[in-house]
C-alpha cells in the first residue's frame, strides 16, 4: 500500500483476451489476487493443491488419526469438507490419510431463530453430510448446559517418547496399508451418526436468559464463540478425535486478528489465528483454509457446485457499528478495496507471532489458565502497563470502599448498591456463594473480563463454568489460608497505591 | 435528578469520564487526571532528579496539556526537573505559523524557556516546498521523519537529558493498528514502549507521559482549565493512511470506550517469534544519526528532494542507497521510477 510500483488500473477490459498464467493455453475465467488469471482446470488444481500443501507442510495430522471437521454450513467450511472428500478419494500414494468426522453446532437458540428454521437448516445439512458418508454430529448449542467441568481443564498432550515422528508414522502406515484390505478401512468410517438436535425447554430458556443478560453484541459474539469451542471440544474428546479442523479463511482470520487486538487478546493472537491451536492440550485445532481468500473460496464453490447452506448468525443484517467484530469486518473489507494487499499483509503479520508459553507448561496448574478461553492469563500487573493504568483509573474515579476484597454477589441488579453507581467491580452488599463479578474476574484473562463485565447476571452462565469457578476459588482460598492471609490479600487486590485526596 | 460525583459524593458531577464512565465533578476530575499521569511517570521511572527535560511543544492541545501538567506535577511532587519548551517549525503556512504563536504565549504563561528549530534552517526545505514536489500523498513520511530528527537536533543544541512528547493513548493505539495493517513487525514491538531506548551516544531518550490518557479527556481537561491551545488540523492530513486507522479507532471507541486501552494492552502482551528478521541499530554514514540502514531515512529523503527524485525515500530502494552514498548518477530507468507522478491520489 502506498507503494510506488502498485498500479491497479486497466485490467477489467482485458479479461476477455487474457490467457491462464499457469498453462498459458486456456482462456482465463477468473482473476484472483491482483492480476493472476486462471483457467478453470488450473484453478481447480491450484485450489486442491493448496489444501494438501498446507496439511503436508505443517505435518500435524498423522495417518489414521481421527479428525473432526467443524462445519458451519458456510462456503468456507463446506469447501473444506469437499476438499477432504476429494483428498480421501484419491489413489493410494496421494491419498489423505486420516479418518474424518463432521460436527455442526446449531446455535439458533442464541441467534433467535425459530424452531422451524432450525429444523429446516438441520435437514439440509443432514442431507449434505450423508452424501459424504462420514460420521457426523449435529448438536444444538443448548447442550452446553449439560457439559462436564472437564471441558475447562486442558488435557495433557501425551509427550510419549514412543510416539513416532511424522515421517516414521507415514512410512509405517504405508507398509501396513499394503496388508490391509479396502473394506476394513471403509467399515471404520461408517459409525454411529449422532443427531442430537433435540433440546429440553429448560435448556432453551437458560440459553435465552444467558444471551439476554449480555448487554452488548460484542460480548454476545464472544460468549457464543467460547461456548461453541467448548462444545466442539467436548464432542471431540468424547469420541476420540484428537484434531479439529476449522474452516477459517484468510480474510476471516485477518478480521479476527484485528478484532482480537481491539478486544485485548494480544497474548493469544498466535493461537487464535495461527495454523494450529494447542491450548486444549489433547485436542489440537487446525486451520487448513487459512491461505484461501474469501474470493477464491466463493469462486470455487460457485464453479464446482459445492453445496452449502446459508444460516444467519448473531450479526447478520446488523449495521456496521453493532459490534467490534462487525465493525472490523467492514473496515477491513473497505480497506481491501482501496489497498488490495491489506488482507495478505495482516495475514503475514499473524505468521510472525507466537504465544508465550509459561516455563513449565506441562506441570502448570489449571488455575493459571483463563477459565473461559483457556489461554494463559495475561493479567500480571506489571508496574508500567496498560492494565496497571486501568486499575489506577478505576480506583481514582470511585470513592474508596472499606474492604474492597470482600466478595459480593451479583444476583440481580436490583439488590445491589445504594449509592446508585451500579454494581461494578467495586462490589457491595452481603455475601452469598454464587460467583460475583469480583470472583470471576480473578480467574479470567483480560478480554474475558471485559466480556463478563458486560453481563448483568453471572448466574446465567452454564453450570459447568460456575462449578469450575467455585472450585478454583476454593483452591485459591486454601492457598491463601496456608500463606499469610492479610499480606497476600492486599497484593491480590493490587491496591498498592496509597493516595491522599485533596479536600 | 442531578448526579453526584462518584469520588467525593459531595459536589455535583459535571462530566462523564470517557475512560471509565464514572461521573465526576471538576476538581475530582483534575485530580484524577493529574494523578494518573503522576502514577505513569513514577511507575515507569521516566525521570530522575535534577534532569533537564525538553517538552515537545506544538501549540496543540496535547503538548499544551503536557506542559501544564508537567509544571504542576513538578511542583506538587517535587520531581526536581528543570523544564523547557522545544518547538519545531515545519513551514506549513496557515497552520504552523499560527500554532507557533500559541507556543510563544505558552512560554509566557508557564514561564518556561522556549527554543524553536525550523526545517528551513536544518534541511533547507519547508513542508510547503516538499508537498509541491511530492504531491499530496506520502508527504506525512517526510514531515514525520524530519520532525523527529529536528527534535533530537534541537534537544542536543539545548543539552537536555530527556525529551517528552504529548502522544496520548489514541495516538499509540492508532500506531499499533497502523503497524498491523502495514505488516511492520519491528515497529509493532517498539511502538508501545513508553520510553525509547537510551543506549548509544547521541540518542536522547524520548518518553510519553500521556500514554494512558485518552484524547477526549485531554480535551476536557484543557477546556475546563481554560488552557490556551491551537485546535486546527494540519491541512495535508486528510490524505494520510493514518486517517483510516484513526476512523476505525474512533468507531471502536464509540462501541466500547475501553477499546483504546485494550489495543494498547494487546500490543504490550503480544510477542514475536524468534527468528523473525529485525533491524539492527547502527549509525548513518553521512550524518551520524541513528539508523538501521547505511543511510538514515532523512538523508535518503533529502537526497531525493535535492535531486528532484522525491520518491527515493518512499518504497523499497535499498539497493540504490549504495549508489547514492558513492554519489554516482542513477540510470535513466531508475530515475524514471523515482520521479513524481502527476496525480497519484485517488480522490
Amino acid at each position: 500500500m502506498c507503494q510506488v510500483e502498485e498500479d491497479y488500473n486497466g485490467l477489467e477490459s482485458e479479461l476477455n483476451n487474457l490467457c491462464c498464467m499457469k498453462c498459458k493455453e486456456g482462456t482465463a475465467v477468473l482473476i484472483i489476487r491482483v492480476n493472476d488469471a486462471f483457467c478453470r482446470s488450473c484453478f481447480k488444481e491450484y485450489f486442491i493443491h493448496k489444501f494438501r500443501a498446507m496439511l503436508g507442510k505443517n505435518r500435524v495430522i498423522f495417518p489414521q488419526e481421527k479428525v473432526l471437521l467443524a462445519v458451519s454450513g458456510g462456503t468456507a467450511s463446506c469447501s473444506m469438507l469437499s476438499q477432504v472428500q476429494e483428498g480421501l478419494s484419491r489413489e493410494a500414494p496421494k491419498k489423505l490419510r486420516f479418518v474424518p468426522g463432521i460436527i455442526y453446532i446449531d446455535d439458533g437458540g442464541a441467534c433467535g431463530r425459530s424452531a422451524e428454521e432450525r429444523q429446516r437448516s438441520n435437514a439440509l445439512l443432514k442431507s449434505i453430510f450423508t452424501e459424504t458418508g462420514f460420521t457426523y454430529f449435529i448438536v444444538s448449542l443448548e447442550q452446553v448446559f449439560s457439559l462436564p467441568t472437564s471441558v475447562l481443564v486442558p488435557g495433557t498432550s501425551d509427550p510419549d517418547p514412543s510416539n513416532p515422528s511424522y515421517k516414521q508414522a507415514v512410512d509405517q502406515y504405508i507398509k501396513e496399508k499394503q496388508t490391509l484390505t479396502e473394506e476394513n478401512v471403509a467399515s471404520a468410517v461408517a459409525q454411529l451418526n449422532i443427531e442430537d438436535s433435540a433440546y429440553s425447554p429448560e435448556h432453551k430458556l437458560a440459553l435465552e436468559r444467558l444471551f439476554s443478560s449480555m448487554k452488548t453484541l460484542t460480548a454476545k459474539e464472544d460468549m457464543l464463540q467460547t461456548l461453541r469451542q467448548h462444545l466442539i471440544l467436548h464432542i471431540a474428546r468424547e469420541n476420540g478425535y484428537s484434531k479439529v479442523m476449522m474452516g477459517d479463511s484468510c480474510s476471516r482470520l485477518a478480521v479476527k486478528l484485528l478484532s482480537n487486538i481491539a478486544l485485548g487478546r494480544g497474548a493469544a493472537l498466535a493461537s487464535d489465528t495461527g495454523f494450529s491451536d494447542p491450548r486444549y492440550g489433547d485436542v489440537v485445532i487446525v486451520r487448513p483454509m487459512r491461505d484461501y481468500s474469501s474470493k477464491e473460496i466463493a469462486f470455487y464453490s460457485r464453479m464446482f457446485n459445492v453445496p452449502s447452506v446459508f444460516i444467519s448468525g448473531l450479526d447478520t443484517k446488523t449495521h456496521d457499528k453493532a459490534s467490534i467484530q462487525r465493525l472490523t469486518e467492514s473496515f477491513v473489507t473497505n480497506l481491501q478495496f482501496d489497498f488490495p494487499s491489506t488482507v495478505s499483509t495482516i495475514y503475514r503479520t499473524s505468521e510472525k507471532l507466537h504465544t508465550v508459553m509459561p516455563p513449565q507448561s506441562q506441570t502448570a496448574e489449571p488455575a493459571s489458565k483463563c477459565l473461559l478461553c483457556l489461554c494463559t492469563l495475561d493479567t500480571k500487573v506489571d508496574k508500567a502497563s496498560a492494565f496497571h493504568a486501568t486499575l489506577v483509573s478505576e480506583q481514582l474515579s470511585q470513592i474508596k470502599l472499606q474492604d474492597p476484597s470482600l466478595d459480593a454477589p451479583a444476583q440481580s441488579a436490583e439488590q445491589c448498591c445504594t449509592e446508585g453507581q451500579g454494581c461494578g467491580p467495586g462490589g457491595c452488599c452481603s455475601s452469598n456463594r454464587l460467583p460475583s463479578h469480583q470472583d470471576l474476574k480473578t480467574l479470567l484473562c483480560y478480554s474475558c473480563r471485559l466480556t463478563i463485565k458486560d453481563m448483568v447476571a453471572t448466574n446465567t452462565l452454564p453450570p459447568y463454568i460456575i462449578t469450575e469457578a467455585e472450585k478454583r476459588q476454593k483452591r485459591w482460598e486454601i492457598l491463601l489460608h496456608n500463606l499469610n492471609i492479610s499480606f497476600i490479600k492486599k497484593k491480590k487486590c493490587c491496591h498498592l497505591l496509597t493516595l491522599s485526596k485533596p479536600e | 435528578m442531578p448526579v453526584q460525583c462518584s469520588n467525593c459524593v459531595q459536589r455535583r458531577a459535571v462530566l462523564k469520564r470517557p475512560k471509565t464512565g464514572h461521573s465526576l465533578c471538576k476538581d475530582c476530575f483534575f485530580w484524577a487526571f493529574e494523578e494518573e499521569i503522576h502514577q505513569t511517570i513514577v511507575s515507569a521511572g521516566l525521570f530522575n532528579r535534577g534532569e533537564t527535560v525538553a517538552i515537545g511543544a506544538s501549540g496543540g492541545k496535547d503538548s499544551t496539556v503536557l506542559a501544564h501538567v508537567m509544571k504542576v506535577l513538578n511542583e506538587r511532587y517535587d520531581y526536581g526537573l528543570s523544564l523547557l519548551l522545544l518547538s519545531v517549525d515545519e513551514g506549513i503556512t496557515g497552520y504552523r505559523d499560527d500554532s507557533l504563536e500559541t507556543v510563544k504565549r505558552n512560554q509566557q504563561q508557564y514561564e518556561l524557556p522556549l527554543k524553536i528549530v525550523s526545517y528551513e534552517e536544518l534541511y533547507g526545505w519547508t513542508m510547503d516546498a516538499i508537498v509541491k514536489q511530492v504531491g499530496l500523498k506520502n508527504n506525512c513520511t517526510f514531515c514525520g521523519v524530519f520532525r523527529r530528527q529536528a527534535l533530537d537536533r534541537g534537544a542536543m543544541m539545548l543539552k537536555v537529558d530527556k525529551i517528552c512528547t504529548g502522544h496520548n493513548a489514541d495516538d499509540v493505539a492508532e500506531t499499533v493498528l497502523m503497524n498491523v495493517l502495514r505488516g511492520d513487525i519491528a515497529r509493532l514491538c517498539r511502538c508501545t514502549s513508553i520510553s525509547t531506548a537510551s543506549d548509544g551516544e547521541g540518542a536522547i531518550p524520548r518518553c510519553k507521559p500521556l500514554k494512558y490518557a485518552y484524547e477526549k479527556e485531554i480535551v476536557l481537561y484543557a477546556y475546563f482549565k481554560k488552557l490556551d491551545y491551537f485546535s486546527t488540523e494540519c491541512i495535508y492530513s486528510p490524505n494520510a493512511y493514518r486517517g483510516h486507522a484513526r476512523a476505525f479507532l474512533k468507531d471502536l471507541e464509540s462501541i466500547r470506550p475501553s477499546s483504546i486501552i485494550d489495543v494498547i494492552h494487546s500490543s504490550e502482551t503480544l510477542s514475536i517469534k524468534e527468528g523473525v528478521k529485525m533491524p539492527v541499530q547502527g549509525t548513518c554514514s553521512r550524518c551520524g544519526y541513528i539508523s538501521s540502514q547505511a543511510l538514515c531515512k532523512s538523508c535518503v529523503l533529502l537526497e531525493g528532494l535535492n535531486r528532484g527524485l522525491p520518491k527515493l525515500g518512499i518504497g523499497k530502494h535499498h539497493r540504490l542507497h549504495g549508489k547514492i552514498l558513492a554519489q554516482e548518477p542513477l540510470t535513466e530507468q531508475e530515475e524514471k521510477k523515482l520521479k513524481p507522478v502527476n496525480c497519484n491520489c485517488r480522490l
